[in-house]
């Protein structure tokens, strides 16, 4: 008898004792999410309140009831927002065409074609991918300067366009793909071309898929390189913008404007993350840094 | 033969000549640049050839600030990233309501712009004569002095710097460590738990050592990209980094290269010494891996 009521006894102790970790696993859980949400929270709550009203707050408020729309239609009309936007597009999206091409080619040659020098050259690419961005980007800033090409989109783009990374994933999932397709392929007289177009890209989609969405992230955020590549407003990027605004923008002062700003550069990025949130942290998990 | 042999460097042509121009040259001419005495940038002439670039930058204040500055972030925030990375990821793994909500959250500051969500940082840390800022609002609350983080005390900057780097660089260490605790195999918990093993020992028999190479990559990328930090510095505290005393080696390069006005040769020679040291410590890291991580 006595014996049972202990054992109940441990028994109930033991299960307080899990709901009482698991209590704390959530409450750290959502301090982090918190920690992570806040400066959002606090972007669009101060992008949304009046320029007066924001200055007149010595003790900031957590939120506001008489939200303006105001600071967003400064941000288009008293900075030129919309060239960085226009900019940032233009080259996020020529960037990861060209690069796409780039990589799809050159992994195919190492996948699936044979030549001599093949091996040597592949240890060669391996071996570039060590080599930080940082010692490339003093010759290249030379280089831009002298083919007089700063301020100009060829000048942001080309240095930006290669990737020795994807080639290695693309050309890792190219030769997964079975030789005898290949093979078979070759029999009924298709040539590479049509068989890489054909049957590789559309068997290797996701990767395919995997690192144009890295390559837009990467070139969203670019900062240092476009920075360097054009100090004319004409050509300035986001990130170059952001830093012009709060640099010379609005006035210094008028941070619901910059917000505002921030906020706009911000969405199209998070959009996408929602609308691809598996594959893209499948890709960073595979191939991501930024660490 | 010959056809095919033609055809393989046609298809690599593309990626050849862009790797050639922009990566394997310029890897070859920094070397060249940080060798060449009293460059001259519009003329593009030398006078010598030496190692006083070298010398020239270890004995610039600005780069042994960079350098000092650079230091303490990675000290600083390598292993506490690490570590508030792996205790969330445990906490992530150890339940099933509301975990994919919480892994998507804590992954938004990977797709946002450096840039643009420093600047939050900066006015939640800020002091004006506006307002003292949301970060003092707290620290008066539970009693304290506000501080300026962002025009103020060399430790108040050092510590939103660390704040907001840890911020951005936790969601990659999440992610990796989550799917790493997910690949453990759930047999040798069982196995623990007919035995009796208590949940502390569990961890640090099982999980460590199973996650140990995801751990190891971490913290390897870890002190790669801390050493590389650049953007989050010029988010919070603007392009004048020197000026605000915070810069880091890879904001000593650039500014080298173009806010003073070109200078190929010390910028080259800085990152050249930046690079050895990220090399130094990768080789460390890899021999200490050695004897710790279980493959």
């Amino acid at each position: 008898m006595n014996h049972t009521t202990d054992f109940e006894k441990m028994e109930r102790a033991a299960a307080v004792r899990k709901k009482a970790v698991t209590v704390i696993t959530y409450v750290l859980l959502s301090l982090w999410a918190v920690m992570v949400l806040f400066p959002f929270y606090w972007m669009i709550l101060t992008s949304v309140k009046e320029y007066g009203a924001y200055n007149s707050e010595y003790i900031p408020k957590l939120f506001t009831l008489s939200p303006t729309f105001e600071n967003y239609i400064s941000a288009f009309t008293s900075v030129p927002l919309a060239d960085y936007f226009l900019n940032t597009l233009v080259f996020t999206v020529v960037t990861t065409a060209i690069m796409l091409f780039v990589t799809v080619f050159a992994a195919f040659a190492f996948a699936r074609l044979d030549f001599p020098g093949k091996d040597l050259t592949f240890t060669l690419f391996l071996a570039l991918m060590m080599i930080p961005n940082e010692l490339v980007v003093i010759t290249n800033y030379v280089t831009v300067t002298d083919l007089d090409l700063r301020n100009t989109f060829a000048g942001l783009i080309l240095p930006s366009v290669a990737s020795v990374f994807y080639v290695y994933l693309l050309k890792e999932n190219f030769a997964q793909v079975p030789n005898e397709l290949y093979l078979a392929a070759k029999v009924d007289g298709t040539s590479d071309l049509k068989f890489l177009f054909r049957v590789l890209i559309p068997i290797c989609r996701p990767t395919i898929v995997t690192i144009t969405i890295l390559k837009v992230i990467e070139c969203w955020n670019s900062y240092v390189w476009p920075r360097l590549a054009a100090d004319e407003e004409s050509h300035f990027l986001v990130s170059v913008g952001i830093q012009k605004i709060r640099e010379s923008g609005f006035g210094r002062d008028n941070i619901p404007a910059m917000m505002a700003a921030v906020v706009v550069i911000s969405v199209p990025l998070i959009v996408l993350f929602l609308l691809f949130r598996k594959k893209i942290m499948e890709g960073v998990s595979r191939g991501g840094t930024k660490g | 033969m010959g056809e095919k042999n033609l055809k393989g460097w046609l298809y690599l042509l593309p990626a050849i000549l862009f790797l050639g121009a922009f990566m394997l040259y310029p890897l070859i001419d920094v070397l060249i640049y940080s060798f060449e005495e009293g460059y001259n940038f519009t003329s593009q002439t030398f006078h010598g050839v030496g190692t006083y670039n070298y010398s020239y930058v270890l004995h610039d204040p600005f780069f042994l600030q960079a350098l000092k500055n650079t230091f303490i972030l990675v000290i600083i925030t390598v292993p506490l990233s690490t570590g508030i990375a792996l205790l969330i990821s445990v906490g992530l793994s150890s339940i099933k309501k509301l975990r994919e909500l919480f892994q998507t959250v804590y992954f938004l500051p990977y797709v946002t712009n450096t840039l643009a969500v420093g600047l939050v940082f900066m006015i939640l840390f800020q002091k004006t004569p506006y307002t003292d800022g949301f970060a003092n609002l707290i620290i008066q609350f539970f009693g304290g002095q506000s501080v300026d983080f962002i025009d103020g005390p060399y430790w108040a900057k050092m510590f939103v710097l660390c704040f907001y780097t840890v911020w951005v660089v936790m969601p990659f260490k999440i992610l990796i460590l989550t799917s790493a605790l997910a690949s453990v195999r759930q047999d040798y918990y069982n196995a623990a738990m007919v035995d009796g093993t208590s949940r502390l020992r569990m961890f640090t028999k099982i999980t460590l050592p199973m996650i140990s190479p995801s751990l190891f990559y971490l913290v390897i990328t870890g002190f790669i990209g801390a050493f590389k930090a650049y953007s989050d510095a010029v988010a919070l505290f603007g392009t004048d980094l020197n000026a605000a005393g915070m810069n880091t080696i890879v904001g000593y390069v650039y500014d080298m290269l173009y806010s003073s006005g070109g200078y190929p040769s010390y910028a080259s020679a800085a990152a050249i010494i930046l690079f050895v040291i990220v090399l130094t410590i990768t080789v460390i890291n890899l021999l200490v891996s050695k004897k710790h991580v279980h493959y």
